[in-house]
């Protein structure tokens, strides 16, 4: 492998027909550039995608109560029922691998009237009775202050975590937040910390949403045990989509709803969603290798046409080597060398090519601003070594039949070829 | 040092089978130098290849330096000829983009020669056949008889037991040609075996037997006086 004497003879042999070597390897290079870019695409529409989804934990269901439809245990279909604390425990006790159960009540929302009272100023927010984790399922930035803890939750504190958005409307420029009172509902509440959600398709409407501790909210709203709707997280490692039947199936027992009753309890999987959306990352990736595989497919017969001439032309050299002793597998070795060498080579251009023109993409999209659904085009070291590793194997396949072709050839007949 | 016995070679051509060799029996002793001597078809290439091991026969027996040679694969081939012989051939056969002493040393790179070793080898040989200074030259930078003389120095550096020539001097003048016998009978009085092909009557007296082939027989085989080629130079 290492052998001077072989190396020499490679660069002879390709530095000999420079043009024809330059335009065997444009061949590979280019498939391999294509392959690059198509992979760099992708990955910039993956990362696009996957900033739309933010830090959201994705492995998490929504789930929330509406009429049954089927009469069960006495009770009359297109009964109101309600989740319970009790609930949150059942499932809590009886489906494993969940990492967060977050109950959650809500006050406010999308058309309803003014809710929210400081002084003069007046507004309508979403106000959430929620447990600690939410931040966790829910990623917010606390700005100021602090968000909800425990404490909270077991001394049912009346405090609140108010948004960027409602500390514009409810207070002026540079007016100090921690510690002030705002009334929700006729119920005051100490402000305690301030946060800002990453912009992830709510817009305006993330920002302008209040949360207080969710026992301070069920006892200030009249709530008693009930529960609005949960926000369900599993584990890393086991998916909520094999868990929700499960989770469902306790909540149907607990409110005594019929097993078959698939309209009484509503969710929304965010995880089957998030895999769609997965998925669909796999089959571009899967297209783009499809495509720069083929493209480079037709580079490597080129080369190993190339190498098919080459052998041609050296039939008579290939000849007295073996009339001088040297052995069939050496020649083998040295046109397969031959062969991989330039692949190789002219793969590693096309890579760098391929980086130079992510790099400039990159470059050019910095300068203009973000693009919807665009970001960072790159490619991994793991695609740069599956790369090598392709071409080497292509080095090999172009090899392949020119070297076979090569040791074909019997001595007497290339020294007769005058 | 070579023993023949009995040896049949035929060529297909299509249907018809062309008989070339048709039982050869002769042997060759270390020292000699023998002119194998025919006209065009009468089957001496064909007997050189088979000697070459670059060609097998159909039937018969050939044994060289008590090794016998048959079934013979193309790896084994390849390190017999390696090992045992050294060809010189009409059209040089020199590799063209390799320098004369890169080409000197062509068969010790088979052998796994160290690489100093066999730079070293490959000069004392060029020294030997005069062409020292034109170590480093091309083949196309040099005289048709300087080619074939880089050639018997390539023939030389495996020390071979055996040189087999295939009209070494068809492509050169008289003059060139005299200069080339006259290094080959020096190559000869130092000991070595050497086999030439020829049609040429003065370069097969210059040999010291003359083997007579037709139609794929030997008709005649006798051992001559040698005529001397330093007296043409």
């Amino acid at each position: 492998m290492f052998n001077r004497d072989r190396w020499k003879e490679i660069l002879e042999v390709l530095s000999s027909n420079v043009f024809r070597t330059l335009a065997t390897s444009f061949g590979v290079g280019w498939g391999i550039f294509i392959l690059i870019i198509l992979l760099a695409a992708g990955k910039g529409l993956e990362n696009g995608i996957r900033a739309d989804f933010g830090d959201i934990a994705t492995n998490t269901m929504f789930m929330w109560s509406r009429n049954t439809t089927i009469s069960y245990k006495g009770l009359p279909k297109g009964r109101r029922f309600s989740f319970k604390l009790e609930d949150v425990q059942a499932i809590n006790d009886k489906v494993p691998n969940l990492r967060f159960i977050s109950p959650r009540n809500q006050l406010g929302g999308f058309g309803s009237g003014n809710n929210v009272v400081r002084g003069l100023k007046t507004g309508a927010f979403n106000v959430y009775g929620d447990y600690p984790e939410i931040i966790r399922q829910e990623p917010m930035t606390i700005t100021s202050g602090r968000f909800v803890n425990q404490n909270d939750i077991e001394d049912k504190r009346k405090i609140a975590v108010i948004g960027d958005g409602v500390q514009n409307e409810l207070y002026d420029q540079g007016e100090t937040v921690i510690g002030t009172y705002i009334k929700i509902q006729g119920v005051n509440f100490m402000v305690v910390g301030t946060y800002q959600k990453k912009d992830s398709g709510g817009g305006e409407e993330g920002q302008k949403e209040i949360y207080v501790p969710f026992t301070a909210f069920s006892q200030a709203f009249n709530m008693g045990n009930d529960v609005g709707w949960m926000a369900i997280t599993a584990n890393d490692g086991s998916s909520i989509s094999e868990l929700k039947e499960k989770i469902v199936g306790v909540v149907k027992e607990n409110r005594k709803i019929h097993p078959d009753d698939k309209r009484a309890v509503g969710y929304f999987d965010l995880y089957e969603q998030f895999n769609r959306v997965e998925s669909l990352f796999g089959a571009l990736r899967w297209v783009a290798y499809f495509v720069g595989v083929l493209v480079l497919l037709s580079g490597i017969i080129g080369v190993s046409n190339i190498m098919l001439i080459v052998i041609k032309e050296r039939t008579k050299e290939i000849g007295i080597r073996r009339a001088l002793g040297e052995a069939p597998w050496s020649i083998k070795k040295q046109i397969l060398m031959e062969s991989i060498f330039l692949t190789i080579i002219s793969g590693m251009i096309g890579i760098i090519f391929g980086a130079a023109f992510i790099y400039g993409v990159n470059a050019v999209l910095d300068s203009v601003g973000p693009v919807d659904m665009f970001i960072n085009p790159s490619v991994s070291l793991g695609v740069v070594v599956s790369a090598l590793v392709i071409l080497i194997f292509s080095g090999l396949l172009a090899g392949f039949i020119p070297a076979q072709s090569a040791i074909k050839i019997r001595p007497i007949e290339a020294l007769r070829t005058e | 040092m070579i023993q023949i016995k009995d040896l049949h070679k035929s060529y297909k051509m299509g249907k018809n089978s062309l008989h070339v060799l048709k039982g050869i029996n002769f042997n060759v002793e270390e020292g000699e130098l023998v002119a194998i001597m025919g006209s065009s078809g009468s089957g001496k290439s064909t007997l050189l290849n088979i000697l070459g091991m670059l060609d097998s026969s159909d039937s018969g027996e050939y044994i060289l330096d008590n090794v016998p040679i048959k079934d013979l694969n193309e790896t084994k081939a390849a390190r017999y000829r390696n090992k045992f012989l050294g060809f010189v051939f009409q059209s040089f056969n020199l590799i063209n983009y390799k320098s004369a002493a890169e080409n000197v040393a062509l068969p010790l790179y088979y052998q796994k020669v160290p690489r100093k070793e066999r730079q070293e080898k490959a000069l004392k040989y060029l020294e030997q056949v005069g062409l020292k200074e034109w170590a480093g030259h091309l083949p196309s930078e040099l005289s048709g008889g300087q080619k074939q003389r880089v050639a018997i120095a390539r023939a030389l550096a495996a020390e071979p037991k055996v040189l087999l020539a295939d009209e070494p001097t068809g492509a050169l003048d008289s003059k060139t040609s005299y200069e080339v016998m006259d290094l080959i009978q020096k190559i000869n009085d130092a000991g070595n075996t050497i086999l030439i092909v020829t049609h040429e009557p003065d370069i097969a007296d210059m040999c010291k037997r003359i083997v007579h082939l037709k139609d794929g027989v030997i008709i005649e085989d006798k051992k001559i006086e040698q005529v001397r080629a330093e007296q043409y130079v």
